[in-house]
């Protein structure tokens, strides 16, 4: 693997110089792999939202550096630009921003403004509108029609047709039911699938990003707290809920159970769960 | 049968637009809901549940079959004053029900409304505010809290009216998992001590399970209704409309399908620990 | 960024000029008008200035404030400045170049208005400066409360005001949350002639106002369950009563009024 978002030393104040001045993000540093599946987690004003809206250059850094492919992405103005288009960042409730006449106009607007003829606008809003589970007859309908759950992914298709190679999304479910989780994050897996793209995303939902992920960044008071697999993290569970974190129910279960004397390990999904207990039991029995 | 909320053979269609036959949400609805109770109302998004919790203020009314509050008939216009000092409502976006720039003149609208003499209104203002532990923010501006904090105060707000019963429409889907505590916390408090009325409208079953019933509602009709242990342990029937059960149910549900044999109505980590252990060790002891 | 506007400008305190009553500084804030234009001479406006300043030391606010508040309107203080300077006729030359002349009228003119502008500014801003928003809402409804009986919607214009002051915050944060998705999406705002940026603006304005309208919708519902039926009925949890220092203020005011007028009537 080769890493294709490289972030040194950052930091951001908002605000400088006047009585609301406000450091977002203080020496943050980390390195992000090509096809990796990222999850960001950390209490609201944790400094979150600042640092994604970092990775494709919509916020300059106060100082330090963000590297794209190893270019700082605030080299020139078309550097800049570039980053957008290939760092794609849906925002929370991105369904807010839809505004055109049809579902098919508005995923295409992200495309046309990367400048692409209209063919390959076509075609990309055609094969993200499949991704995402979106119907020829859907396309052409109001955005404004459509179910919560069906908005929500027209917005997140209007960033993925623009095939960024990073796909960052701030809580893609929030306020989704279930079904309509699964729904979405199953067209976000899709998406990483297709085009081996790196996914980061932001949750509250510890049990998403313990079954999604392959690592952690955990943010809390402007710095980076931790940074590691789901395994590394969740086993560091009580610092977790200090911050005022959740963690994952199945990972309660399984701390209390090796409080109650069973020799378990950590774990933070229930395929996990289910595997060691099933040998935990052959063991009894067979003991 | 003069206390409480009970629908009967409610039927509530959507006006059709433009000569197009309306979408029918209830048919032939019947809930009773006990004074002093705690009632979480589940489903999937689009199953009626915010429409059913705005027959229970008038806000609705029934185009078929008749809502009573207290035995007041809620089609009743010189009713509707009445019905809705005793039933507030609370609502998912914190930003969109908070009138006032004032927390405490915010507090203080319900009762200007109502006509309350102003030291009275005083009294009500700073003991609701206390109750819902937002005392010491009484001067700040709303939109400088946090999400918990706005939805304290929109609870503040309803029980100043000094109502019997608080109905809240997913209060918690826009928060953090902190806000989150901090509304349910509030809320349960408030059933407990107080003797309000909670009718929870919600998609998150942790927080159902928090409820003293659960009501399961699916196309317009009870699927399920009972004791949150009742309710959760029918695995199959809520994976069939969509829902989940909690997640430690999930995961005995999950081990019960490798041949374990745990009971499904394990609500919390603790429970759901204990059970798993029991039933390791009567496993030893049988070999 | 969009959010570092303040808006509104209240510095909440509780100097005697803070807790008057908001009806006492609507008044008075008139009462200071009417003195200020009917001044006509060096002495006239000397007392309105040393009254002023008397006003702004008691609000407790520091200066700097004040002034900074002043800098977006520099322009029309210069702009109204040139203008008598080189506008009014005179005998009395003073300077002459490129057929202009400033005359002793010109000048004495300039600094008068420039000085009359300054001080009606800076009246203004203590009244905002020092009474909630709210307070503020308030008081104009009780004044304009008589006003009810021409069947003027007086509680209704006060809630709106109230309303608008509640969620122009909330407005600006959306606006700057959809300006920031756009241009994720790769929206220009900055570049291009001016059609393509007033069409730029379509995808922020469009959401914009979709958003605006459901939080209204919602907002209504909200105070439909609050049992809101329009001002027929209504209490207020703060009543405003006037005190002994609203009567102080008023009598301050008179005297300020009558002097200035004595005073024209010997042209100082």
């Amino acid at each position: 693997m080769a890493s294709i978002i490289e972030v040194k030393n950052l930091r951001h104040v908002y605000s400088a110089g006047t009585p609301f001045e406000h450091v977002a993000l203080e020496d943050v540093s980390f390195t992000v792999e090509r096809g990796e599946f990222i999850g960001i987690i950390g209490h609201t004003g944790s400094g979150k939202s600042t640092l994604m809206q970092h990775l494709n250059g919509l916020l300059r850094p106060t100082s330090g550096t963000v590297l794209l492919d190893g270019k700082d992405i605030w080299t020139d103005k078309a550097t800049t630009r570039q980053s957008r288009f290939r760092v794609g960042l849906v925002f929370q409730y991105p369904e807010y921003q839809l505004f055109e006449e049809t579902v098919y106009k508005d995923i295409s607007f992200g495309p046309k403004n990367m400048g692409l003829d209209e063919q390959e606008v076509d075609r990309r809003v055609r094969q993200t509108a499949e991704l995402v589970g979106l119907t020829p007859e859907q396309l052409e309908a109001s955005p404004f029609e459509l179910s919560g759950g069906q908005k929500r992914r027209v917005a997140i298709a209007g960033v993925i047709a623009m095939e960024p190679e990073v796909l960052i999304l701030d809580e893609p479910t929030a306020g989704l039911d279930p079904s309509g989780r699964a729904e979405v994050l199953g067209n976000i897996e899709a998406y990483r699938k297709a085009k081996n793209a790196t996914i980061m995303m932001v949750s509250h939902s510890m049990t998403d990003v313990a079954r999604l992920t392959q690592r952690l960044l955990v943010m809390n008071g402007s710095h980076l707290a931790m940074d590691g697999t789901p395994r590394e993290v969740f086993a560091r569970a009580q610092e977790l809920v200090d911050m005022g974190l959740d963690i994952p129910e199945i990972t309660r279960v399984f701390l209390k159970l090796k409080e109650l004397g069973l020799p378990v390990e950590p774990v933070y999904t229930n395929e996990q769960a289910v595997a060691q207990l099933t040998a935990l039991r052959g063991g009894v029995i067979h003991a | 049968m003069n206390t409480g909320i009970q629908t009967e053979h409610l039927a509530y269609q959507y006006p059709g637009v433009d000569n197009t036959p309306g979408v029918a949400v209830f048919e032939d609805l019947n809930i009773s809901i006990a004074e002093g109770s705690f009632v979480a109302i589940l489903g999937s998004n689009g199953c009626g549940k915010s429409t059913l919790a705005k027959h229970f203020n008038a806000i609705l009314l029934p185009s078929g079959g008749k809502v009573y509050v207290c035995g007041m008939d809620t089609a009743k216009e010189d009713r509707i004053i009445p019905i809705r000092r005793n039933v507030g409502m609370v609502f998912q976006n914190p930003d969109n029900q908070i009138v006032a720039n004032v927390v405490e003149e915010d507090v203080a609208f319900g009762p200007e409304n109502l006509g309350i003499a102003s030291p009275m209104i005083r009294k009500r203002v700073d003991e609701a505010l206390k109750q819902v532990d937002m005392y010491q923010y009484r001067e700040h501006a709303p939109h400088l809290l946090s999400g918990g904090q706005k939805q304290r105060v929109a609870i503040a707000g309803v029980i100043a009216m000094e109502p019997k019963f608080i109905v809240l429409d997913e209060p918690t889907a826009m928060l953090d998992p902190k806000g989150r505590r901090e509304v349910m916390q509030t809320v349960s408090r408030l059933n407990r001590e107080k003797g309000i009325t909670v009718v929870l409208i919600t998609h998150h079953m942790d927080e159902a399970a928090m409820a003293q019933r659960v009501v399961v509602l699916h196309k317009g009709q009870v699927a399920l209704d009972g004791s949150p242990k009742e309710v959760f342990s029918q695995v199959e029937v809520l994976h069939g409309i969509g829902l989940a059960a909690p997640e430690t149910v999930e995961l005995c549900n999950d081990l019960n399908h490798q041949g374990f044999d745990l009971p499904l109505d394990c609500l919390n980590a603790e429970e759901c620990a204990q059970a798993i252990y029991d039933m390791l060790q009567t496993r030893g002891q049988e070999d | 960024m969009l959010k570092d506007i303040t808006l509104g400008q209240y510095f909440p305190g509780k100097s005697p000029i803070h807790l008057l009553d908001p009806r006492t500084k609507l008044l008075f804030l008139i009462i200071y008008f009417v003195a200020l234009f009917t001044a006509d001479g060096w002495v006239s406006y000397g007392i309105v200035l040393v009254f002023l300043s008397v006003v702004i030391y008691m609000t407790t606010i520091p200066l700097k404030s004040i002034v900074k508040g002043l800098k977006p309107l520099i322009f029309i203080l210069v702009f109204t400045g040139i203008l008598n300077l080189f506008m009014t006729p005179g005998e009395n030359v003073l300077v002459s170049f490129w057929g202009l002349n400033i005359t002793t009228e010109g000048l004495v003119q300039a600094i008068f208005m420039v000085s009359r502008i300054l001080m009606l500014i800076v009246g203004t801003f203590l009244l905002t400066y020092t009474t909630s928003p709210i307070a503020l809402t308030d008081g104009l409804e009780s004044l304009l409360g008589p006003l009810k009986k021409l069947r003027l919607p007086v509680h209704e214009l006060s809630m709106m005001m109230c309303i608008a002051l509640r969620f122009i915050p909330t407005l600006i944060e959306e606006t700057d949350k959809i300006m920031s998705a756009q241009k994720a999406r790769g929206a220009d705002f900055e570049t291009g002639s001016l059609v393509q940026r007033v069409k730029a603006l379509v995808p922020i304005l469009v959401p914009l106002f979709i958003g605006a309208f459901r939080r209204a919708d919602e907002l209504a519902t909200a105070m439909e369950c609050r049992c809101y039926q329009g001002g027929e009925g209504r209490t207020k949890m703060k009543t405003l009563h006037y005190k002994r220092r609203d009567f102080v203020a008023f009598a301050s005011g008179a005297v300020l009024v009558a002097g200035i007028i004595v005073l024209r009537s010997f042209g100082l």
